[in-house]
């Protein structure tokens, strides 16, 4: 049963501490599930991740799910069981909702109250420069050989390296056709990039 | 009535990808101009609040807007509609693609394979965006960096994000609250109160 409280613990971590949105959310799943827990690898997480893209929704409920359902039976392959899995799912949802679900009801009035003061926007310039470092953070941890070159080869490593810069020239650069200017949505690229890796190692 | 507000925020959940700011100007749309249930501005008051504070902002906004309109029992119809269709879509994939299945398959992990680079892009793209938005300069510059570096290199305690949120939350108060004393200390201030 350990496990239940270490996930419920995890992300109540992430639902308090979460500033800054789903990226700068990334951070803090990476260093707790990953790095500190070990739950999932680094290659899951990146899945987990593009999963999160391609589906509706915010990508912190996502990966709480996702990661509620698999870190039982990575724990303990005895709770590697739908049932266990889905409680798991269950507990790190509510867990990262709840904080902020209390806090919006009750807090309300006092951040309400010194919005005028002028103290909420101070602690939010504040976070914003380390919200930018949170979310560098993340994509440095990810551009590692798990993700890059699993295999050890050479040629993979250049191929990764290639899909990684077109995929960040494509979301980050809008695309000028005539008069239109127009950006690619990620969910395109990761179809492509998906598409690429088929082609390339799949047949 | 609660059930309007649940299929609304159900709705909204189901159909918008990518979260955050993507979520907010749909369901702007859906509470304040299709069914009318708040005012504009009552709307930005709440958004106002709801990225105040920590967690994930299209549950907080839906919190916020359940409240409004219903009190405990509305938010939690609200919050409920928005996590649903996430939930359960995640718990489908989450029980038919295990990690074994994307280790094990060929085609399944080839796919991945391609897919993995381009998250990393996926993510390196909003360092950009944000660090623009944030608007940088050579006096906070090195705040991202310190604290992008620390956090990588995975030295236990002093790379843990929590102490740089609560570091960065702190410095800004400290900025407001030297500043609303009238104190100012010129030159040598206190490393993590610039901001």
């Amino acid at each position: 049963m350990g496990i239940y409280w270490k996930l419920i613990w995890a992300y109540l971590k992430i639902g308090i501490f979460g500033f800054g949105g789903g990226y700068a959310m990334l951070s803090l799943v990476e260093r707790i599930v990953v790095s500190d827990n070990a739950w999932i690898s680094d290659q899951m997480f990146t899945d987990i991740v593009a999963i999160s893209q391609m589906t509706p929704g915010p990508i912190g409920i996502n990966s709480a799910t996702y990661i509620g359902y698999v870190a039982p039976g990575s724990y303990d392959p005895a709770l590697a069981t739908p049932g266990w899995g889905v409680l798991g799912s269950l507990l790190a949802t509510l867990a990262v909702t709840v904080p902020s679900f209390l806090l919006v009801l009750y807090c309300s009035h006092f951040i309400r109250r010194h919005h005028e003061s002028g103290v909420i926007k101070a602690i939010f310039t504040g976070l914003r420069p380390v919200v930018v470092g949170l979310i560098a953070s993340a994509a440095i941890m990810l551009m590692n050989a798990a993700n890059f070159n699993p295999n050890g080869v050479d040629s993979q490593l250049w191929t990764s390296v290639g899909i990684c810069v077109a995929a960040f020239c494509l979301v980050y650069f809008p695309i000028r056709l005539g008069r239109k200017t127009f950006k690619i949505h990620p969910i395109l690229i990761i179809i492509m990039a998906g598409l690429t890796g088929y082609l390339l190692y799949g047949i | 009535m609660y059930w309007k507000l649940f299929s609304s925020f159900f709705k909204i959940g189901a159909f918008t990808f990518g979260g955050g700011w993507a979520m907010i100007s749909i369901i702007e749309r859906e509470i304040v101009d299709k069914h009318h249930w708040i005012e504009k501005d009552d709307f930005l008051d709440l958004l106002a609040i709801a990225q105040s504070l920590p967690g994930i902002l299209a549950v907080n906004i839906a919190t916020a807007v359940g409240d409004k309109l219903r009190g405990l029992r509305g938010s939690i119809v609200a919050a409920a509609g928005t996590i649903l269709p996430s939930f359960m879509i995640i718990l489908a994939i989450a029980i038919f693609l295990t990690p074994d299945m994307i280790k094990s398959n060929r085609v399944i992990s080839a796919i991945f394979m391609g897919i993995r680079p381009a998250v990393v892009a996926l993510i390196i793209a909003p360092v950009l965006t944000s660090a623009r938005a944030a608007k940088l300069t050579w006096k906070t510059v090195w705040i991202p960096l310190v604290v992008a570096l620390m956090i990588s290199l995975d030295l236990g305690a002093v790379s843990s994000p929590i102490l740089y949120i609560v570091l960065g939350g702190a410095g800004g108060f400290m900025v407001w609250w030297l500043a609303s004393r009238g104190v100012r200390r010129k030159g040598r201030g206190n490393t993590n109160s610039e901001g």
